[in-house]
C-alpha cells in the first residue's frame, strides 16, 4: 500500500487500466503531452505512446463524438472534460447520445465511455469551472454518476467505471485533489458502483453526502458526538443510481435524515433521494427529511464562494433542528 | 484553393521598416502615437496584473504581453459604438473601450460589479466558456442590422477556440444572414499546451472562412499597422453591408496561458521564446516611429509611469470595494424574486445580520 493523494490514486486506476487492456484510450484537451492541466494524466502519454493517450482539438464535442465513435468501435474510451462547466458544450453526446446507445440498439452496440471531469467548489476557479452539475446528468436514464471522496474510492471507482460497458460520468472535487491522502493498493481493485459506504456509524440521525461533503458532514458528526448525537453518515459514491437499501436502513434505524450536497437546492440529487426516504420510510420518520444545499442562484463570482457553500456548521444547524423538531 | 490568398498581410517588418507601402493605413501622426502609446500602457498594464497576481491580490487573469499590436491594432480599428464580444485574455481591447481598469481587476477577482457594464459601453462579459462568444457574435450582428444602425461587432477567440463547433456555426449565420461581424482569431500558437498545428490539418485559420463564404485574411499579429489595416477594411465591409470577415493574427503569448498553475516551459522552448520576442510589436513600431522622428524614451517613461499610477489608484478602488455579500448575488438573479428566492434571500439577509 502507498499514502496517496487523491489525484495520484486517479492517475494510478488510468495507468493499471491502461496497462490492463489495450483498448483502453485516454484523450482530452492537454492531456497528453503536458499531462492534464491538473497533472491527472502525468506521465501516461510518456509510458503508453501517443497512439492511446492523446490530445484532442478544442472541442468538447468533439471528443464527446470520438468516444462515441471510438466505443462502437471497440475501444473503452476515457475522455477528459477540462473543467465540468465545459460540459454543456457536448451535452448532447452525454445525456442524448452515450446514454441511450445500448437502448436503441437493443443491446448491439455499448457506449463502454468513461467521462472524468473536475468540478467543485472552494478554490476560486473563474465561473462555469467549478459547478455541481451531476444532477443533470443524475436525470438523465443511461448515465451513472459516479463521485469519489477518498483517495482508495477514487483509485477503485475508476477501474469499475472503466471496465463498465455502460457509460459512466466521473466526477473528481477539485477539493479533494491534493488536499487528503489516504492508503491506496497499487495493484488493481474494484470499488463497486452503485453501492455507498456507510463512513461513520451512529444511531440518532442519518447523513447522506457525497463528494467533498462527505468530509464536512464527518467533521460534523465528530463535533454533534461531543453533544452526544450519533450521527450516521453514507457517503454515496455514485450519484444516479442511488443506494437506496443502504439509506432506507439507516434511516429505520435512525429515524431521522439530513441530505446534503454542494449543488443548489433546486438542482440536485438531494431531492430525489429526499423524496425517496417519505415513500420508503415516512414511517420511520420522527421529523421531515432536511436538505443542506446552496442556494438557488447561479453558482457564485469566486470572491464568495466560501460564504455561498455549505459547510459543516449548516450541517450542524439542520440536524440539531432535526432533532429539536 | 488559391493559397496566396493566404499568405500573411504585413505592413512593417521586424525591424519597423514599411514593407507594403500601398496598404499603408491613413493614420495621422498623432494616431500613429496613440497607437504606440496604447500598446506601451497595456504592456505595463499587463505587468502590473502578472505581479499583482502573483502577490495573490488579483483573481483570475490571462497574461497578453506578445499580443499588444493584434490587440490594439484591431480595436484601434473600431469605432466607440461598435460592439465587442471579448474572451477571457481580452481585457485590453474592453479597456481601450471604455471599461474601467479597476472593474476589471473586480472581474478578476470574480465580484459581481466587475460586470457590470458603465451605461453606453457595447460590450459583453469576457467570455469564459470558449466559443459561445462567437455565436452570440452572430446575434448582435443581426440585431445591429436589424435595427439598422451603422456599427459593427468585433468578436475574439484563440487558434484553440478555432476548432469550437460554435465557431463554425457563428461564422456560417453571420455569413448566411450577412450581416456586420468581425471574427478575429488570435493565433498565439498555443491553446494552453497544445500548439496550433496540432488543432487543424489546416495551413492557415483564415481559410476557414471559404467554407462560411465570408471573407478570410491572416495577418502579422506582430504588426499593429497591418491588423489595424485588416480590421478596418473589415469593419467598413462590415458597415457597408458587404458582409463578415474573420481575421487570424499570427502572434505569441509571451507569458503562461493564466496565472492559475500553467508553466509554459513544460511545452515550449526558450528559443521558441527568444524568436518571437524578436518579433515583438513594441519594438517595431518604436523603430517605425522613431525613424519618423515621432517617439522619445522621454514620451515612453511618462506612459510608464501614467500606467503605474493607474494601476495603483485602481486597485485602491478595489481594495476599497466591500465585499459581496450572498444576498447580493440572490438579488441579481433576475428582475423579480421568484419566491424561493424570496424565501433564500430573507435567510441570508438575517444570518448576514447576525454575522
Ligand atoms: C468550452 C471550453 N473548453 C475548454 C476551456 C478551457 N480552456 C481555457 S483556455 C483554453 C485554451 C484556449 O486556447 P486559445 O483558444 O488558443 O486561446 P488563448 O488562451 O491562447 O488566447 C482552454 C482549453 C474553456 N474555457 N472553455
Amino acid at each position: 500500500m502507498a499514502e496517496m493523494t487523491m489525484i495520484k490514486a486517479i492517475t494510478d486506476a488510468m495507468r493499471t487500466e491502461l496497462k490492463n487492456d489495450e483498448d483502453v484510450l485516454l484523450f482530452g484537451e492537454d492531456v497528453g503531452y503536458y499531462g492534464g492541466v491538473f497533472r491527472a494524466t502525468e506521465g501516461l502519454q510518456e509510458e503508453f505512446g501517443e497512439d492511446r493517450v492523446f490530445d484532442t482539438p478544442l472541442a468538447e464535442s468533439g471528443i464527446g463524438g470520438l468516444a462515441i465513435g471510438l466505443g462502437v468501435t471497440g475501444f473503452r474510451p476515457i475522455m477528459e472534460i477540462q473543467f465540468i462547466g465545459f460540459m454543456f458544450e457536448v451535452m448532447d453526446g452525454l445525456a442524448g447520445q452515450m446514454s441511450r446507445m445500448h437502448y436503441r440498439t437493443g443491446g448491439y452496440y455499448d457506449s463502454p465511455i468513461t467521462v472524468r471531469a473536475p468540478f467543485g467548489g472552494g478554490v476560486k476557479t473563474p465561473e462555469l469551472h467549478p459547478d455541481s452539475l451531476e444532477g443533470l446528468m443524475a436525470q438523465t436514464p443511461g448515465i451513472r454518476v459516479v463521485i469519489p471522496s477518498t483517495p482508495y474510492d477514487a483509485k477503485g471507482l475508476l477501474i469499475s467505471s472503466i471496465r463498465s460497458n455502460d457509460p459512466v460520468f466521473y466526477l473528481e472535487h477539485m477539493k479533494l485533489y491534493r488536499s487528503l491522502k489516504g492508503e491506496v493498493p497499487e495493484e488493481a481493485y474494484t470499488v463497486d458502483l452503485d453501492k455507498a459506504d456507510i463512513k461513520r456509524e451512529g444511531d440518532d440521525i442519518t447523513f447522506v453526502a457525497y463528494g467533498a461533503m462527505v468530509h464536512s458532514a464527518l467533521k460534523a458528526a465528530e463535533q454533534l458526538s461531543e453533544e452526544n448525537i450519533a450521527a450516521e453518515v453514507i457517503d454515496l459514491r455514485t450519484v444516479s443510481p442511488v443506494d437506496l437499501d443502504t439509506i432506507i436502513e439507516s434511516v429505520k434505524k435512525t429515524n431521522r435524515a439530513v441530505v446534503i450536497q454542494e449543488a443548489q437546492k433546486q438542482a440536485g440529487v438531494a431531492a430525489g433521494i429526499s423524496a425517496e426516504i417519505s415513500e420508503r420510510a415516512i414511517l420511520h420518520l420522527e421529523a421531515p427529511v432536511a436538505r443542506v444545499t446552496a442556494p438557488d442562484t447561479v453558482y457564485p463570482f469566486a470572491s464568495d464562494e466560501d460564504v455561498w457553500l455549505p459547510d459543516h456548521n449548516d450541517i450542524i444547524e439542520k440536524a440539531k433542528a432535526t432533532i429539536d423538531f | 484553393m488559391a493559397k496566396h490568398k493566404y499568405e500573411t498581410f504585413q505592413i512593417l517588418d521586424e525591424n519597423g521598416k514599411v514593407v507594403n507601402e500601398d496598404e499603408m493605413p491613413d493614420l495621422s501622426d498623432e494616431q500613429l502615437q496613440d497607437i504606440m502609446y496604447r500598446m506601451v500602457y497595456t504592456r505595463i498594464l499587463d505587468q502590473r496584473a502578472v505581479s499583482l497576481g502573483r502577490q495573490g491580490r488579483l483573481g483570475f487573469y490571462a497574461p497578453v504581453a506578445g499580443q499588444e499590436a493584434s490587440m490594439i491594432g484591431s480595436h484601434y480599428a473600431i469605432d466607440k459604438e461598435d460592439w465587442i464580444a471579448p474572451g477571457y485574455r481580452d481585457i485590453p481591447q474592453l479597456i481601450w473601450h471604455g471599461y474601467p481598469l479597476w472593474q476589471s481587476y473586480l472581474f478578476s477577482k470574480g465580484h459581481y460589479k466587475g460586470g457590470q457594464m458603465p451605461e453606453g459601453l457595447n460590450a459583453l462579459v469576457p467570455q469564459i466558456i470558449i466559443g459561445a462568444q462567437i455565436v452570440q457574435t452572430a446575434g448582435i450582428a443581426l440585431g445591429l442590422k436589424k435595427k439598422g444602425n451603422s456599427q459593427a461587432v468585433i468578436s475574439y477567440t484563440g487558434d484553440g477556440g478555432a476548432s469550437q463547433g460554435d465557431f463554425y456555426e457563428g461564422m456560417n449565420f453571420a455569413g448566411a444572414f450577412h450581416v456586420p461581424a468581425i471574427f478575429v482569431v488570435q493565433n498565439n500558437q498555443y491553446a494552453i499546451s497544445v500548439p496550433a498545428d496540432e488543432q487543424t490539418a489546416a495551413e492557415t485559420i483564415a481559410q476557414k472562412a471559404v467554407a462560411a463564404g465570408i471573407e478570410g485574411v491572416q495577418v502579422d499579429g506582430m504588426d499593429a499597422l497591418a491588423v489595424y489595416a485588416a480590421t478596418q477594411k473589415a469593419r467598413q465591409n462590415a458597415v457597408d453591408g458587404d458582409g463578415p470577415t474573420l481575421i487570424e493574427t499570427l502572434c505569441y503569448r509571451y507569458g503562461p496561458h493564466s496565472l492559475s498553475g500553467d508553466d509554459p516551459t513544460r511545452y515550449r522552448t526558450s528559443e521558441e521564446d527568444d524568436e518571437w520576442e524578436k518579433r515583438d510589436p513594441l519594438v517595431r513600431f518604436r523603430k517605425y516611429l522613431e525613424s519618423k522622428d515621432l517617439w522619445s524614451e522621454e514620451k515612453e517613461n511618462e506612459i510608464v509611469d501614467e500606467a503605474k499610477a493607474d494601476v495603483k489608484a485602481a486597485m485602491k478602488e478595489v481594495e476599497e470595494t466591500p465585499r459581496q455579500k450572498v444576498s447580493e448575488l440572490i438579488e441579481i438573479m433576475g428582475n423579480e424574486l421568484p419566491n424561493n428566492l424570496q424565501e433564500q434571500l430573507e435567510e441570508y439577509r438575517a444570518k448576514e445580520s447576525s454575522e
